[in-house]
C-alpha cells in the first residue's frame, strides 16, 4: 500500500512538473547527420556542423530550447509530417516536390552548385553511369541529363561507387565533395561544369507550423542582417563561397 | 596514462587506442547492448502473440478467423512495409486515441493536408520529454512492431506444432475425465515444444538478422554506427581522418552476429535435449534406449 501511494504521489509530481514545463515547449531539430560540412557526427557522438551551429544560433535568437535527434535520409520527411520532431534541418534544398508536401523557411544557404566528381578528367558525365544519395535534387537531375542513374541510400555510398568503380562519376553538392576530392590526394578531380540546383536550402517545417516558420524566418532574417551568416558560411564552406 | 588531446602526433597503437575510445565509439559499443536488449525483449513478447495467435487458430470460428487472418495478413505483407509504415500508423493511432480523450474541445482536424496535428497534451512522448524519453518510446514502438511481425511465424508454428501433438495423447486425456482445458494446457502444450522448438530456433536466428532495420525506426543500431564510423572521414571533420574503413567495421559485426548465431546454436541444441526427454518421438525414444 505505501509503494503505491508513493507511486501515485511521484506520478502525480512527475504530470505537475510535465505541465509547468509546457510553457516552454522543446523543438526537436531533425537532421541525417551523414552530410558533412553542413551536419554529421563528431568524435564525441553528438550532432555538429554548420547546420548544427546555425540551428543553435537560430534558436538562441528565436528563444526557443531546441533538441537535435538524427533520421535516415529516406524517411526525413514522413517523419516530420507525422509529428516525430519539429523541423528538417538537413542540408535540404528547397524543391516545388518537396514544397508541396512540406513549408520551407527562406534559404539560410544560397541556391546550391551542384558538381560532379570522378577519378579521370576523360568521364563523360552525360552519357557514363552517375551516382548520387536517393530522393535528392541531384538525382532527379541525373535522371534528366541522360546519364544512367546509380542511387545509393547515404553520401557517403555515392563516393565509395566511384572509388570501386561502381559508377563513372558521383553528383552531389560543391561544398559536400570538396573537402573528399580536396583530401584523395589527386584520386578524385571534378569534372565537367558546376550544376546550380534547387532554391537554396532551408528548415523544412510542417505547413501547419506557420507560428514556427514565421519565427526561424525572422531569426534568419536577423542573421543576414548583422552578417552572423556570412562569417558562419565562410567558416565552413570557406573564404570563396557564396554570402548573402 | 595516455593523453588523447592532440592525436595528430599519435601513432600506432596509442592512436588506435584514442581512435577506439572516443565518444562515437563509445556509442557504437552501446549500440552492441541495445540490439541485444532488442532482442531479449522481443523474442519473448513475440512467443507470447504467437502462442495467442495459435490458440485463436484454433478456437471457435469468430476467434478462429481473427487468428487465421492475423497470421496470414502478416505473413503476407513485406517486412520493410511494417517498419516504415505501420510503425507511423501505430505511432498516430496511439497519439489519436489521447487526442480524443484529453483534448475533446479540440475544433480543428487532426489531418491538415500531409499533416497530422494533435493537440500538445496528447503527442508521444510529450514535446517537453527529454530525449531518453523519446528513445524508449521509440524502442518500444519497435519492440511491438517485431513482436507483431515475429509473433505471426511463431503462431504459424506452434499452430502446427500443437497438431503435430499425437492424438492418443489427448483421447487418453479425455478418457480421464479431463477438461478440454485440462487437456491443452496438461496434455498439449507441455508436449507441443518439442515439434516448435525447430521453427522456432529458425525464427530466433532471423530476428537476430532483423536487427539492422532497427535504424528505420530511428534507433542508432550496431549497423549505423558500422556506417557511419567506417566512412571516409576528412580532416576538416575529425580528429582521427582515414579512409573508407566501413569493411573492418563491417567485419566486427559479422564476427559478433557469427558468435551471436553460435551461441544460440548451442543452447537451443542443448535445449532440444532437454525438451525431448521422454517424449513419444524418434529422438525420444533414441534418449530412452541409451539410458537403458
Amino acid at each position: 500500500m505505501k509503494l503505491i501511494l508513493s507511486t501515485a504521489a511521484a506520478l502525480a509530481l512527475m504530470t505537475g512538473a510535465a505541465f509547468a514545463a509546457s510553457h516552454a515547449q522543446t523543438v526537436r531539430m531533425g537532421t541525417e547527420g551523414a552530410y558533412p560540412p553542413y551536419n554529421f557526427i563528431d568524435d564525441s557522438g553528438e550532432v555538429a556542423g554548420f547546420e548544427r551551429e546555425l540551428g543553435d544560433e537560430l534558436c538562441a535568437r528565436a528563444e526557443l530550447t531546441c533538441e537535435w535527434v538524427t533520421n535516415d535520409w529516406d524517411s526525413i520527411i514522413p517523419n516530420l509530417v507525422s509529428g516525430n520532431y519539429d523541423t528538417i534541418i538537413a542540408g535540404m534544398s528547397i524543391t516545388d516536390e518537396r514544397e508541396e508536401v512540406i513549408d520551407f523557411t527562406q534559404n539560410y544557404y544560397p541556391p546550391t552548385a551542384s558538381a560532379y566528381v570522378a577519378a579521370s578528367d576523360s568521364v563523360d558525365v552525360m552519357s557514363g553511369v552517375v551516382a548520387a544519395q536517393t530522393a535528392t535534387i541531384q538525382a532527379g537531375h541525373v535522371a534528366e541529363s541522360g546519364a544512367t542513374l546509380v542511387e545509393y541510400a547515404t553520401p557517403e555510398e555515392t563516393v565509395a561507387a566511384v572509388r570501386n568503380g561502381e559508377a563513372d562519376a558521383v553528383f552531389a553538392d560543391y561544398d559536400y565533395l570538396k573537402p573528399i576530392v580536396d583530401a584523395s590526394g589527386g584520386e578524385l578531380t571534378f569534372v565537367g561544369d558546376e550544376v546550380p540546383l534547387g532554391g537554396g536550402i532551408g528548415l523544412g517545417l510542417r505547413e501547419s507550423d506557420t507560428e514556427l516558420k514565421d519565427k526561424f524566418d525572422a531569426a534568419i532574417t536577423s542573421m543576414k542582417e548583422d552578417g552572423t551568416l556570412n562569417t558562419m558560411l565562410k567558416k565552413w564552406f570557406g573564404e570563396e563561397t557564396q554570402t548573402y | 596514462m595516455l593523453s588523447c588531446t592532440d592525436p595528430q602526433s599519435l601513432e600506432g597503437l596509442s592512436w588506435l587506442a584514442c581512435y577506439l575510445t572516443t565518444g562515437k565509439h563509445m556509442a557504437f559499443y552501446t549500440s552492441f547492448g541495445t540490439v541485444l536488449i532488442l532482442i531479449a525483449v522481443t523474442a519473448p513478447v513475440s512467443l507470447a502473440f504467437g502462442f495467442f495467435g495459435a490458440m485463436a487458430a484454433r478456437g471457435p470460428v469468430p476467434v478462429r478467423w481473427l487468428g487465421q487472418g492475423y497470421i496470414a495478413i502478416v505473413r503476407g505483407v513485406p517486412d520493410i512495409v511494417f517498419f516504415l509504415f505501420f510503425v507511423i500508423a501505430l505511432d498516430q493511432a496511439f497519439e489519436y486515441a489521447r487526442h480524443k480523450v484529453l483534448c475533446p474541445d479540440w475544433d480543428q482536424p487532426v489531418r491538415q493536408g500531409n499533416d497530422f496535428i494533435v493537440c500538445a497534451a496528447a503527442k508521444l512522448p510529450l514535446g517537453t520529454a527529454p530525449q531518453w524519453l523519446h528513445e524508449v518510446y521509440g524502442f518500444a514502438l519497435a519492440v511491438i512492431t517485431f513482436a507483431i511481425v515475429f509473433g505471426a511465424f511463431a503462431a504459424n508454428v506452434l499452430y502446427g506444432a500443437m497438431r503435430a501433438v499425437p492424438r492418443a495423447q489427448m483421447e487418453t486425456a479425455e478418457a480421464y475425465g479431463m477438461s478440454p482445458r485440462q487437456t491443452f494446457w496438461r496434455i498439449l502444450v507441455p508436449q507441443m515444444w518439442v515439434y516448435a522448438l525447430p521453427g522456432l530456433s529458425n525464427l530466433w536466428m532471423v530476428l537476430i538478422k532483423a536487427t539492422p532495420l532497427l535504424f528505420l525506426l530511428g534507433i542508432e543500431d550496431i549497423v549505423y554506427w558500422a556506417r557511419d564510423l567506417g566512412g571516409t572521414k576528412t580532416p576538416q571533420f575529425t580528429e582521427y581522418p582515414h579512409g573508407d574503413w566501413r569493411m573492418w567495421y563491417f567485419l566486427a559485426l559479422l564476427v559478433f552476429y557469427l558468435a551471436l548465431t553460435r551461441v544460440s546454436e548451442i543452447v537451443l541444441g542443448r535445449l532440444m535435449q532437454r525438451l525431448t526427454l521422454g517424449q513419444a518421438t524418434s529422438g525420444g525414444e533414441a534418449q530412452r534406449k541409451v539410458a537403458a
